[in-house]
């Protein structure tokens, strides 16, 4: 599954790492790819400093078992890693890497969750594209918003995809994440579905609450679900791993 | 028997290869070159076979299995190399009533001058192919997107202005419908979900009119001004509930 927002800064590696918790305490084995090659920042958000990371594994230095490393909450990371700037642009050799790496961890986890990078370049559109499903991350700022349209819009065009999933992340009141949700299946039913001649369904996955906790852990580098998991957001993450599950 | 030679299979087993040469010759191909039954000659009548079989009897275009197989390797090349290519579907527009009206022959005519006409609007690395009775496609490696309105728009008006004659004193003229979707650089698609939007690209020509080129559009991360305004304007009406 891949976890994309469109615009940046809404939660994206926050909600894919604590997503990966939730579904561990479940039960799941749950890997989590730092996919966004040219901006890496799993490892600060888990507070993890690798010795071996994707680039070790891509030059050969290192073997993929050695990369894929142990998190705080009960899942596995591969991580990117700083010495990838040089992959912020996807040439034929990194994408067969990135394919070749994927196609090896994928049987050995129940869920492997792609943290891509923002925006809708063909970066991120390619390691989108290496996804069964695709989980977008939008906040109600009317630019998340919009941004997260567009998100879908191409991946619908271009990818031939007939549902996303749909998470609203820093909601201000109960139930806004719905609306959030009802609005875009809207806009969606009137412009993107009758382009492709196709219904395009947006799954509304669940809503986390904008919660002073959320940036507390983030300061001090923690999963909110092992700080706080008593927390409104760990509580609503909960849920939403629930919902994946079901 | 000499080591450094390897036995030709003929050798070994006798070979049934009339049927296969007597194919060959029906299809106008020139025997095989070489000293018969010499690896040399196998492998030349192995080649003309495989051409065969990936030819389209009519029109001499790729037929469905090799367009297939080129599809495929389109793709894999897109998603590699970074660029773009435009897969176009091609209709002869009321082509049964050709057929109806001229009788086969004639239908069979059209065919052959249309194929002519699209190898000629095309370049010598494009894929022409027949791939169905009157549908056509044509693959574009690293084809930009200014240029593959170009070059759909000039089949458009090659073919309409192209007197076809089917008998002494008959011409007919036909027009075509043509529907198009790039694969986009870097994406890894499905050879299925490409032949499925360029279709229904054509589909949308036809219901325009016929006769005319739809492309799909290719800046559709574009969010308008009306789709920003139903996103938005109902979700702040939510706000003051």
């Amino acid at each position: 599954m891949a976890v994309t927002s469109g615009k940046g800064g809404v939660g994206k590696t926050f909600v894919a790492a604590n997503l990966a918790a939730a579904l561990a305490r479940q039960g799941q084995r749950v890997l989590v790819l730092d996919a966004d090659l040219g901006l890496a920042n799993l490892d600060v958000v888990l507070n993890l400093f690798p010795k071996i990371t994707l680039h070790d594994v891509f030059t050969g230095k290192n073997t993929l078992n050695e990369a894929i490393l142990p998190a705080p909450g009960g899942f596995s990371v591969l991580l990117a890693g700083s010495g990838m700037v040089e992959y912020s642009r996807m040439t034929p050799e990194v994408r067969e890497q990135l394919q070749k790496v994927i196609d090896e961890v994928a049987p050995r986890f129940d869920r492997v969750l792609l943290d891509t990078g923002a925006g809708i370049s063909d970066v991120v559109l390619y390691t989108v594209s290496l996804a069964d499903d695709v989980l977008v991350v939008a906040t109600p700022e009317p630019t998340s918003l919009t941004d997260a349209y567009a998100t879908i819009k191409v991946l619908a065009t271009t990818q031939g995809r007939r549902a996303v999933q749909l998470l609203v992340n820093q909601v201000r009141r109960p139930g806004e994440g719905r609306a959030v949700h009802h609005q875009l299946q809207l806009v969606v039913d009137r412009y993107v579905s009758p382009a492709l001649d196709a219904a395009l369904r947006i799954e509304f996955v669940g809503e986390l609450p904008s919660d002073p906790a959320v940036r507390d852990a983030v300061q001090h580098r923690q999963l909110l679900l092992e700080a706080m998991p008593g927390a409104p957001a760990s509580v609503a993450m909960v849920g939403v791993a629930t919902r994946l599950l079901a | 028997m000499d080591r450094s030679q390897p036995p030709s299979p003929s050798d070994l087993t006798p070979l049934r290869l009339e049927q296969a040469l007597q194919l060959l010759s029906q299809s106008g191909q020139l025997a095989p070159q070489g000293e018969p039954h010499s690896a040399a000659w196998l492998q030349n009548l192995v080649d003309a076979l495989v051409d065969l079989s990936s030819r389209d009897a009519l029109t001499g275009l790729a037929n469905r299995r090799s367009f297939d197989a080129a599809l495929s390797r389109e793709l894999d090349r897109v998603a590699r190399s970074g660029e773009p290519a435009l897969l176009l579907a091609l209709d002869i527009d009321h082509f049964k009533r050709v057929n109806d009206t001229y009788g086969h022959l004639a239908g069979d005519q059209v065919l052959k001058a249309v194929a002519g006409a699209l190898i000629d609007c095309v370049r010598p690395m494009d894929l022409v192919a027949r791939t169905g009775g009157e549908e056509f496609s044509i693959i574009l490696p690293n084809c930009p997107a200014s240029f593959g309105e170009t070059v759909a728009e000039r089949v458009r008006r090659r073919i309409e202005h192209m007197p076809i004659r089917t008998g002494p004193a008959q011409q007919i003229n036909v027009s075509i419908s043509v529907g198009g979707a790039f694969a986009p650089q870097w994406v890894r698609s499905t050879a299925a979900l490409w032949v499925e939007r360029a279709d229904q690209q054509l589909y949308r020509a036809k219901a325009q009119g016929r006769n005319a080129v739809r492309l799909e559009p290719t800046a559709v991360s574009v969010v308008s001004t009306d789709e920003k305004r139903l996103l938005f304007d109902a979700s702040r009406f939510q706000d003051f509930e």
